[in-house]
Parts: structure tokens; C-alpha cells; sequence
């Protein structure tokens, strides 16, 4: 029996040591958000935040997970949800497959950093695959996202 | 729902009273167009087919029959029926339907589903505003021509008065179908929706996690099944020890899959193989690698790509079979030349590789069988259930979930049969998922193709012959064997449609056998004929000493239309436009900076105009697209940033296989196997990228979702001249050291 922590929620399962985390959080957990891109960590679509770090849960084992807290695009942040609004107005997704991760992706990114420059997104998202070819959607909305939540300040 | 009965012909809508109080109508969108590709299946359905649910309470769904994978079809025929309705689309949902002969041709490719369906589907909203409005002059007592419809209520034009349209659904539910010459549509200046811009009707679900994939159907008792497959294509299994995999926790089975062959002429079949059922999708994928298979390669065993490649390359050399639309004398023409130019192009095979792997969940139930797949073409996966498995096609229903891409991948079932295969060993329901390995290298490939093109130029300049000798196995292989030369519809695909005024042209097919499945991938044949005719054109132009935007122009001749084999006719003043509006858009002749190149191509397809302009910048031999301009004439628009979004993804997916698209064999096995080793355009390549939509309301509408990758890669490699004097006639630019 294992306990994780998937978005504030603790939830006791059965899986085997090895089993990738994000096969753990698809089968066993039941959280379908975060998806299967390449099982090497080279597409991204896989991504969720083990303890607010960007982390490919397609190569991870879930034993690594255990006693930490695991963010999935199930859940919400202040960050996720200013970017999740910024991906609205820019209507960003085409298919919608990666944009999971993609947004795991963006708000390690504006966790991190306050205010990225495109050298930052380049930087912070080259990990992540989109075969429609949302990029220069998802950069705008990044910067969107910045100014919703500048403005939410104000 | 009721069950909806045969229509008569002579409707062109019905109405269908709801138990729940509602109407239903129907729509008969008999006049779809034929598809481009051959006749897989004969679906000329006359049935009634489209529906619109108006509730009681306002709320409106309406069935999309054509499959979501990123180009927005919900939203944009959607907004079509709502804007001819004067509904508000606050009330407006959308259901998918399955897979059903009753909607018509859901077939999902060939960029065609608006360019088909866009009247049937504003004469469908129309007749149901018709028939609220004739329910409020009814209630009123009024004559309809003091009522309008505005924002999802009828007004009394007279007092002011006004009826929201859920409060008339039952009146109108007891209305005759008023008869279609008393529908009219909307000026193009009245509408709401169709032209402006409308955001998906799946977004949320697209920013939370929860849009329904294949790959995440969960039904109870379900198992999850990895399959192992010859590397070699169609090659069989000869031993197997399956020792080590069965002692992996949570495999419970091991079923050797025999090959199911298509019949000539339709279908996909499924390659067989041996696979892992387990109770998750890990212990499925373990078990998988640790089967032990010796193989049968079998007689594809010998296709090596590079040896291929070279093969092909010699027959070009000498004539290939002549290709009717040839016209003048090219012998001639090139006897009285000024100047010859010759030039070989390639483009390798590809694949689709959509983020969603391919994946279905079937349940086969002895007589029945239940299905969720994300599938570009449900109706043929259903009827290949019904062939395959012995089923009545009445008995097999085809859930259409969301498509993580397509491409055209998702156009061929065959991991639908081979879920549908196991279900019924098994006799539980089971979801086949392959791994990203088994997509790149079990695919049906985009086609690799070599041409030859011999060009002359006479003392003014001028392009006088136009030799054109192409070789590429045929998609067509897939459903009759030896089908070693193109078919007439993959020629069409811009290769004998060359719309340059060239006196003497000659169109030469060279023999092309097909060793791997062959399929079709966005644009199609267009990615090969957008290349070798923008590069070529790009060639004479340098040649002739001339700028090639006004070398294009002046050779695309005086504006005319040209009606052709469909009614769709060619125009090429729309062609010249786009070239135009681009060359405009990107300033071109400007002076650039140190290192930086511009290159255009342009190229119709899918009936429609596309021209892009690309600028590249040179940094240590490396090449970097900084920007890309495209303009589109796609005649009417429906939803403006969609359009857009597509032709953006468009110029993201012509830079990955100009960048990057190399599939090639050895021993009869792909060489390649995840994005490692078949690379994608990332965040860190992507340029700016600058859309135009020529405003043409009054038109038509064409294709959006393809025409705009077969100008990328050419453009790229054109900029690429201009840039370094180095000129690119094989892709991918990987293979060229600049990336």
C-alpha cells in the first residue's frame, strides 16, 4: 500500500515500486488529465510538479513520488488558473492533447520566474511537444498570463 | 431519443416531436461532394442525417458528425447553424456523434467538412428560425412578417413584444416542415457568427484535463493490451516464448494475433502480432518488451530505403510512363533552349505521429460490439468490424471520442480491429494502446518521393519546356497489391494542375513499389509536388537573372478560371493575390539583415490559395526560421481565428518535416522509433508566424486544415538560397548539417 498526495488530496493505492508515475496516476489513481506522449521524457505531455518542480512523470517511479506533493493538471493554483485564463482568451489549444503539460509546464515556469522573457519560454517549454503547432499561441498566452495577474494586483 | 425514421427525399428538413418536449430536426446533406480519395466505401447515404435538439429551456445541441482533432469542426459547423438560427450561442452544445451511415460521409480528411457541409447546415438553422418564427406570428396571431428572430427570441417588429425560443419549441413541434424554396439564408453582412472569430466550444475541457481522449475511455472490467508486431511489415510470428512476460505483475494473458488482409479495395485489416493483456498499461507495455519472437520477416525484409532511394534515382533517368495533360513538344522546346536547367528533389517517408498514440477500447459481446476510438473516419472502422468479425453493421456502435491529432493516422482502424480482436478472444472489454515505438514504426508512412524536373529557358527569359518525371508508391498499394505507379488522384495533387503557363509540358510516372504501408499525412501528395515545383520555379528564376516573386507572377499568366473535373473551379488571379497580399505582408525585396534570406512558394490546394513567405537567419551554418508569412484564400471564412490557429499549426508541421521528417528502413524495419530519433519543431524553433485571410465571403469555402503545410518546406529551402547560395533539393535540412 502506498499514500500519495495528488493535489491536496491523500490517496492510498496499490502499485508496484517501478511502475512510472504517470501510468500510476492514469490507471491505478484514475486521473486521466495527464497524458502519454513517449514514455522517454522527450514530448512533455506526461508533465505534472513533484514539490513544485517540473518532472516527467512518464520516467519517474511513483515509490519517488511517495511523501511528496504531486500537482496535476486536475488541480488549481493562482499561477495555473491566471494561465488557464490567458490560454482562453488566446484560444490556444487545437486538438487540446498536450496542452496539459503544456500548462504543468507554464506554470512551473511563472512559479519560477515572475515575469518570462521569450528567451525564458524557449527555454522553460522546448521540453514539451505539440504536433499542431500552438507555440506561438502558447507565448503570447504566457505573457498574457503575466499581465491578468499584474492586473489582478492593481 | 426517438428513433428517427425514413425521410422523405423531398425534404430537406424534418421535424421530430420529443418525448422530453423538445423538436429535433434532421437534414439531408445528400449533396456531399465525393471524397478526392478512392472509393473505400460507397457511403451515398440519402438518409436524414444532421441534428439540431432545441429544448424547452432554451438549450440547444447539436450534433457534430465529423471528428474533433484540433482543426475545430465542433465549433465552427456549430456556429453555422446557430448564426442562420439567430441563436445565442450561450445556449449552444454540442454532442458527437457516432459512427452511423444516417449523417452522411463522416469521413474526417481531405480538408473538406466545412467546404461540404456549410449550406446544409445554415439551411438547417435557417428553416429552424423559419419555423420558431412562424410559432411566435402563430402565438401572436400576427402576420410573420412582423416577426424577426434576434439573439434566441422572436420580436413583434409591431409592439415590441418578444418570445425566448425555448418558450416556442412546443408550438413549433407541431408545425408542418416549411418547404426549402421559402428559406432564405443571410446576407454575408447580417451575420453573427460565420466570418468572425468564436472560441472553441471545448476549451475548458481542454485546460483542465478533462476532453475525453481514446486513450482515456475507462469502462469497468476493462483491460489494457500492448501489442508486439514484425518489425518488418507483415512479416509473421515463427517462435515465441512468452515465459518472462507472463511472470510480470499484472499480466494476465497472451494471445498470438494472426494478420486480418483487408479485402481488395477497402479496409485496413490489422498487421497481428502477439499481445499483452494486463490489468494497466505498464505491465501491458513490460510484458510487450519481454516477449521472445523470432519473426518471418518475409519478402519486405529486403527494403532497405537507401538502396531504394538509388533505385528509383536510376529509373528516373530514363523516360517514365507518359502521363495524359501533357501538351506542346518539351523535345523541342528544350532543341531551341537557351539555357537547360535540370534538378532531382526527395522527400523521404514520414509519419504522422499524433501526440495520442493510436488506441481504442472495444467490447465485443458476442453478437454486438461497443467501441470508443479516436477515429478520423468512424464509419469505415464500423463497417470493418462488421467484415472482419461476421457482425450486423446495426449491431456495432462506433463512439467518436476527442482526437489527441490525426493527421491522417486516425483515418485507418486498423487498432480498432485489433482491439475489437481481443475483446472477443478475451471476452471482456479492452483497450489496445500502442507505445510511441509502435506508432513510428508500424504507421501507414506518408509517401517518399523522387522527381526529376528538366526546364528551359529561351533568350528572353521565358520558361519554354517543363520535363516532369515523378516516382512515389502509391497510397492505392494499400488496397490492391501492385499498385507500383500513382494513381490519377495523387498526380492531381498539384502535379499535373501545374497552373504556370508553360507552352511545352511533359508529365512523366516512374514505377514505384511500396514496401511499408503507405498512407496519406496532412496535405498528402501536395507535400511532394509544393516542393519540387517551388524549388524548381525558384531555380529558373535564379537563372534567369529575374526576382522570383515577379518570376512567379509572370509565369502563373493573365487572371483566369479554369473549370476542371470538379465544381470547384481554379482561379489563378486568386493564386497571384495571395503571392500579392504575402509579398506584401513581408515587405519583400527589402534589404535584410547580415545572414538573413527570404523565399516564397505557393501553391494551391484542397481548392484553396495559399502563399507563404519565409525568412531564415545564418548563424555559424546554422539555419534558424525567424519568420513566416502566410496568406490564405480559402473563399468564405467561418471562423476567422480558427483559420488562423490552423495555418499557424500548419507552418509548425511543414517546418518539422523540412527540419527534421526523416523515416528510413533497414532490413525492412523502421529505423526510427520516438521523438529522439524523429524529431519535432519545440517552442525554442518557432518563428514568429503572420496569418492573412483574404476577405472573400462571398465565395465558396475551401480547405483550411492542409493548404497550408506543401509551401513551407520549399519556402524554408528557398530562403535557404538566398540566405547562403546553398540550394536544398532533399529533405530534411537535419541531413544537410544546418540544424
Amino acid at each position: 500500500m502506498k499514500t500519495l498526495s495528488i493535489n491536496g488530496k491523500e490517496i492510498s493505492i496499490e502499485a508496484q515500486d517501478d511502475m512510472p508515475l504517470l501510468w500510476t496516476i492514469r490507471d491505478i489513481v484514475g486521473l486521466t488529465g495527464t497524458k502519454f506522449g513517449c514514455g522517454l521524457g522527450q514530448c512533455g505531455a506526461c508533465s505534472v510538479l513533484i514539490d513544485g518542480n517540473l518532472s516527467k512523470s512518464c520516467s519517474i517511479p511513483v515509490s519517488y513520488a511517495e511523501g511528496k506533493e504531486i500537482f496535476t493538471i486536475e488541480g488549481s493554483s493562482d499561477n495555473l488558473e491566471f494561465l488557464r485564463e490567458a490560454w482562453n482568451q488566446g484560444n490556444v489549444p487545437q486538438c487540446g492533447y498536450c496542452q496539459s503539460g503544456q500548462l504543468i509546464a507554464a506554470t512551473a515556469l511563472l512559479d519560477q520566474t515572475e515575469n518570462p522573457t521569450n528567451e525564458d519560454i524557449d527555454a522553460a517549454m522546448s521540453g514539451n511537444i505539440c504536433r499542431c503547432g500552438t507555440y506561438t499561441r502558447i507565448r503570447k498566452a504566457i505573457h498574457k498570463a503575466v499581465e491578468l495577474k499584474t492586473n489582478s494586483h492593481e | 431519443m426517438n428513433k428517427i425514421q425514413n425521410l422523405s427525399r423531398r425534404n430537406f428538413v424534418k421535424v421530430f416531436g420529443l418525448a422530453s418536449g423538445g423538436i429535433l430536426l434532421g437534414c439531408n446533406i445528400s449533396g456531399n461532394k465525393k471524397a478526392f480519395l478512392p472509393s473505400i466505401s460507397d457511403r451515398n447515404s440519402f438518409a436524414p442525417n444532421l441534428f439540431i435538439n432545441i429544448q424547452k429551456d432554451g438549450n440547444i445541441t447539436l450534433i457534430a458528425s465529423r471528428s474533433e482533432m484540433g482543426q475545430g469542426i465542433r465549433t465552427s459547423l456549430a456556429s453555422a447553424i446557430a448564426d442562420e438560427m439567430e441563436a445565442d450561442w450561450k445556449y449552444i452544445t454540442v454532442s458527437q456523434a457516432t459512427g452511423d451511415e444516417k449523417y452522411g460521409n463522416q469521413n474526417t480528411d481531405g480538408s473538406r467538412s466545412v467546404r461540404t457541409m456549410l449550406e446544409p447546415m445554415r439551411k438547417m438553422g435557417a428553416t429552424a428560425k423559419k419555423m420558431l418564427i412562424t410559432a411566435a406570428a402563430k402565438k401572436w396571431q400576427v402576420s410573420e412578417n412582423n416577426c424577426i428572430a434576434v439573439n434566441h427570441y422572436v420580436i413583434n417588429t409591431k409592439t415590441k413584444a418578444q418570445i425566448f425560443f425555448g418558450d416556442l419549441v412546443e408550438t413549433a413541434a407541431s408545425l408542418e416542415i416549411p418547404d426549402a424554396k421559402n428559406i432564405s439564408l443571410k446576407e454575408t453582412k447580417d451575420f453573427n457568427y460565420i466570418g468572425k472569430t468564436l472560441k472553441s466550444v471545448d476549451l475548458k475541457d481542454f485546460t483542465h484535463g478533462t476532453a475525453i481522449y481514446g486513450i482515456d475511455k475507462r469502462i469497468p472490467n476493462m483491460k489494457f493490451a500492448a501489442i508486439a508486431r514484425c518489425p518488418v511489415t507483415f512479416g509473421t510470428v515463427k517462435t515465441l516464448d512468452s515465459s518472462t512476460a507472463e511472470n510480470i505483475a499484472g499480466v494476465e494473458n497472451i494471445i498470438s494475433m494472426d494478420r486480418m488482409i483487408p479485402p481488395t479495395g477497402k479496409f485496413f485489416g490489422m498487421l497481428g502480432g502477439v499481445a499483452v493483456i494486463a490489468n494497466n498499461t505498464w505491465a501491458a507495455f513490460q510484458g510487450k518488451e519481454s516477449l521472445e519472437i523470432e519473426w518471418n520477416l518475409g519478402e519486405n525484409s529486403n527494403y532497405s530505403t537507401q538502396s531504394y532511394n538509388q533505385k528509383i534515382s536510376n529509373r528516373l533517368q530514363k523516360n517514365g510512363k507518359l502521363v495524359p495533360g501533357s501538351r506542346g513538344n518539351v523535345a523541342a522546346a528544350f532543341k531551341d533552349s537557351a539555357q537547360i536547367i535540370e534538378a532531382t528533389y526527395h522527400v523521404p517517408h514520414l509519419v504522422h505521429a499524433p501526440m495520442e498514440v493510436p488506441n481504442a477500447v472495444a467490447w465485443y459481446q458476442g453478437d454486438s460490439c461497443e467501441v470508443w476510438a479516436p477515429v478520423q473516419d468512424p464509419q469505415t472502422a464500423r463497417s470493418e468490424i462488421a467484415h472482419f468479425f461476421n457482425l450486423e453493421i446495426d449491431k456495432i456502435t462506433v463512439h467518436v471520442t476527442f482526437l489527441g491529432g490525426g493527421f491522417g493516422r486516425k483515418s485507418k482502424s486498423d487498432f480498432v480491429v485489433e482491439a475489437v480482436a481481443l475483446s472477443k478472444e478475451i471476452k471482456a472489454p479492452v483497450q489496445v494502446v500502442w507505445t510511441r515505438e509502435d506508432d513510428i514504426q508500424h504507421s501507414f508512412y506518408h509517401s517518399t518521393s523522387t522527381q526529376y524536373i528538366k526546364g528551359s529557358l529561351d533568350k528572353n527569359g521565358q520558361v519554354s519546356g517543363w520535363l516532369h518525371r515523378v516516382a512515389f508508391p502509391s497510397i492505392v498499394s494499400n488496397f490492391k497489391p501492385l499498385s507500383d505507379y500513382a494513381s490519377g488522384f495523387e498526380l492531381g495533387q498539384g502535379f499535373l494542375n501545374n497552373p504556370y503557363q508553360i507552352p511545352n509540358f511533359r508529365f512523366e510516372n516512374t514505377k514505384a513499389e511500396a514496401h511499408i504501408r503507405i498512407g496519406w499525412m496532412r496535405s498528402v501528395i501536395h507535400i511532394h509536388s509544393g516542393f519540387g515545383i517551388n524549388s524548381f520555379i525558384d531555380e529558373l528564376a535564379i537563372k534567369a537573372g529575374k526576382d522570383p516573386l515577379a518570376f512567379h507572377l509572370d509565369l502563373l499568366g493573365k487572371d483566369r478560371i479554369e473549370e476542371g473535373k470538379s465544381d470547384v473551379p481554379f482561379n489563378s488571379g486568386r493564386l497571384k493575390n495571395v503571392l500579392k497580399t504575402v509579398a506584401q505582408k513581408a515587405n519583400w525585396g527589402r534589404k535584410l539583415p547580415k545572414g538573413h534570406g527570404l523565399g516564397l512558394a505557393v501553391h494551391y490546394s484542397f481548392y484553396s490559395y495559399v502563399a507563404t513567405v519565409v525568412e531564415v537567419s545564418t548563424h555559424n551554418e546554422k539555419i534558424k526560421v525567424e519568420n513566416i508569412w502566410t496568406t490564405i484564400d480559402c473563399g468564405l471564412v467561418l471562423n476567422k481565428d480558427n483559420v488562423i490557429n490552423q495555418l499557424e499549426g500548419a507552418a509548425i508541421f511543414g517546418m518539422s518535416l523540412a527540419m527534421f521528417g526523416k523515416i528510413t528502413t533497414e532490413g525492412g524495419a523502421i529505423e526510427q522509433s520516438n521523438f529522439h530519433d524523429y524529431p519535432m519543431t519545440r517552442m525554442k524553433d518557432a518563428p514568429n508566424i503572420d496569418v492573412t485571410v483574404i476577405n472573400n465571403m462571398e465565395t465558396a469555402p475551401t480547405g483550411v486544415g492542409e493548404p497550408g503545410v506543401p509551401v513551407i518546406a520549399p519556402a524554408i529551402c528557398n530562403a535557404i538560397y538566398n540566405a547562403t547560395g546553398k540550394r536544398i533539393r532533399t529533405l530534411p535540412l537535419t541531413d544537410h548539417g544546418l540544424i
